[in-house]
């Protein structure tokens, strides 16, 4: 039996309501089908919002998280990079040949890049802040430095090198900054721990807004997928359905978000390279680098783009089949 | 066709809302299935459509064991099956022809593929003119027949309507129960679930009354 048939053999329901026939408007107006889930409701607009808003703070953290991480190893870097090599003054010691000697023992170390000795004038200038200008370093047995520039991949032997000055320059004093760089390595570790936990805090409140927002809006779909299923839908028809209306929904506002958030970055970015040679920014460099997330950065905010769309998109799925498994039992 | 045996069914630890349920529907039968309300009119309906498992019995439906029947059957069991729900269940978002379509859509068909069954499926339960409206804006009795017509596109072999004249006037009862006629004297068999007894008169038809969860039926 066909419609057609049943079209052919009936008098009347058509007749009787008078049905106008209009098919050629009719078949214009049905290759366009609407999408089998309804359009966004209120619930489904504010699931995008709040997409939007915890993908931008995700974003950020991450931002934040991996500028601590750069600009942490970035001072590492800086003060592994020298040591210092002082000598102090003492009867009958020639101060300039001491200084010398220390020069080069020093730079024949191999992981020694240069030795330079701060000369008398940039030394009164490092003691002007405490003794004010004018200052005749002779006049005072002020200690005289040699600055050594080292190899942070391949570090000198300093426990050599303190053990040769020792006898060419007894009181030289090498400096290998180890207590410092120690230190600091713990505090950025310390820093870095603390953000990759605030991370994955704001990422697991991320999780589970997503999660509860998404099921929300699915509430409102209850009706949809029975029908679905009660015109004879296959489950894994429903839940692809559904599942791609959430991972576009979940794209768009995640997208907004760390959109947002990469704009702050740059506009951070930015602010910062204008601001170069300023006593702002110079102290903003200081602490935070140059305020970019690098490439690294970036692609981490793209990764919880993607997660964030994929979680709706899974959340979306499990809600059908679990709703499907509940009408079935 | 479809057969229960001694078919009873509980909702959790409560107690048998059907009892001993035992009949026979045979291919191009008509019946009516009446009773009180609250005696399981629904509940048999969702047993036949196969949305709950009976608790005790036997249920056979097109030659296959109920209790055999594994989900991915299911949907297509579902096919040979059409339902017209008492509260309709079109899709509010959907047009009618969409909404009437629907069934094939799911099934993956090309929309050229069957436009014109839908079209004329449309014009003879009389939505003809009414295709590309959304059912907010359709009246009760054209969520009727639309809700009819999706049930009938994919041909069924037997459609189970739950109170269709529940939410019309007389007159258009009337014509809404000749349209179900015409359809059982095209092949499909059909059961109309109902407690208006002015519908039944108008029909000589088996009756199959529920009462306090047992079942009898009068040829």
């Amino acid at each position: 039996m066909t419609s057609a048939e049943i079209s052919d053999q009936t008098a009347g329901p058509a007749e009787e309501a008078g049905a106008g026939a209009r098919p050629q408007a009719g078949a214009r107006k049905a290759r366009r089908q609407t999408p089998i889930v309804p359009p966004d409701n209120v619930a489904g607009r504010a699931m995008v919002l709040v997409i939007a808003i915890m993908t931008f703070l995700s974003c950020l953290t991450l931002g934040a998280v991996t500028l601590v991480r750069d600009t942490a190893a970035a001072w590492q870097t800086q003060i592994a990079r020298e040591a210092t090599i002082q000598i102090k003054p003492a009867e009958g010691l020639d101060i300039e040949a001491a200084l010398a000697d220390a020069q080069r023992i020093a730079a024949s170390y191999a992981g020694v890049q240069n030795a330079t000795i701060v000369d008398r004038e940039a030394t009164a200038r490092l003691l002007e802040p405490w003794l004010g200008p004018g200052l005749d370093i002779d006049e005072l047995p002020v200690p005289r430095l040699v600055i050594v520039t080292i190899d942070p991949e391949q570090r000198p032997d300093f426990a050599a090198m303190r053990a040769e000055l020792a006898e060419a320059v007894p009181s030289a004093i090498v400096d290998d900054h180890r207590t410092w760089v120690d230190r600091l390595v713990a505090m950025a570790r310390t820093t870095v721990t603390i953000g990759v936990g605030v991370l994955a805090l704001m990422l697991s409140a991320t999780a589970l807004t997503v999660i509860f927002a998404t099921r929300g809006a699915m509430a409102g779909n209850g009706h949809v997928i029975e029908v679905l299923h009660f015109v004879g839908a296959e489950a894994h028809f429903i839940a692809r359905e559904f599942r791609r209306h959430f991972l576009l929904a979940g794209t768009r506002g995640a997208a907004a978000g760390g959109a947002a958030a990469m704009i702050v970055f740059v506009l951070f970015s930015w602010w910062s390279s204008r601001n170069v040679a300023t006593p702002e920014g110079d102290q903003a460099a200081a602490l935070f680098g140059n305020f970019s997330i690098g490439m690294s950065g970036y692609l981490g905010v793209a990764l919880v783009v993607l997660v964030i769309a994929a979680l709706t998109a899974a959340t979306s799925h499990i809600t059908v089949i679990t709703y499907l498994r509940r009408m079935e039992t | 066709m479809i057969r229960f045996e001694n078919v009873g069914l509980r909702y959790g630890m409560g107690p048998e809302v059907l009892r001993d349920v035992s009949f026979h529907l045979p291919e191009r039968s008509f019946q009516f299935l009446s009773g009180p309300s609250g005696t399981g009119k629904t509940t048999l309906l969702r047993l036949l459509f196969l949305s709950l498992k009976p608790t005790r019995g036997l249920i056979t439906i097109f030659g296959k064991d109920r209790s055999r029947i594994t989900a991915e059957e299911l949907p297509h069991i579902r096919r040979r099956i059409g339902v017209v729900f008492q509260d309709f269940r079109l899709l509010d978002h959907l047009t009618t022809y969409e909404n009437v379509a629907l069934p094939l859509r799911v099934r993956g068909r090309e929309e050229a593929s069957y436009r014109s069954d839908v079209t004329e499926l449309l014009k003879w339960v009389g939505l003809g003119d009414r295709m590309h409206v959304l059912p907010p804006v359709l009246s009760g009795g054209e969520k009727q027949r639309a809700a009819i017509a999706r049930a009938l596109i994919e041909q069924p072999q037997i459609l189970l309507a739950d109170e269709p004249t529940g939410n019309v006037d007389p007159q258009l009862a009337r014509r809404l129960l000749r349209l179900l006629i015409e359809l059982n004297r095209l092949g499909t068999a059909v059961v109309i679930a109902t407690h208006d007894v002015g519908l039944m008169e108008q029909v000589d038809a088996r009756r199959m009354i529920l009462s306090a969860g047992r079942l009898e039926i009068y040829d």
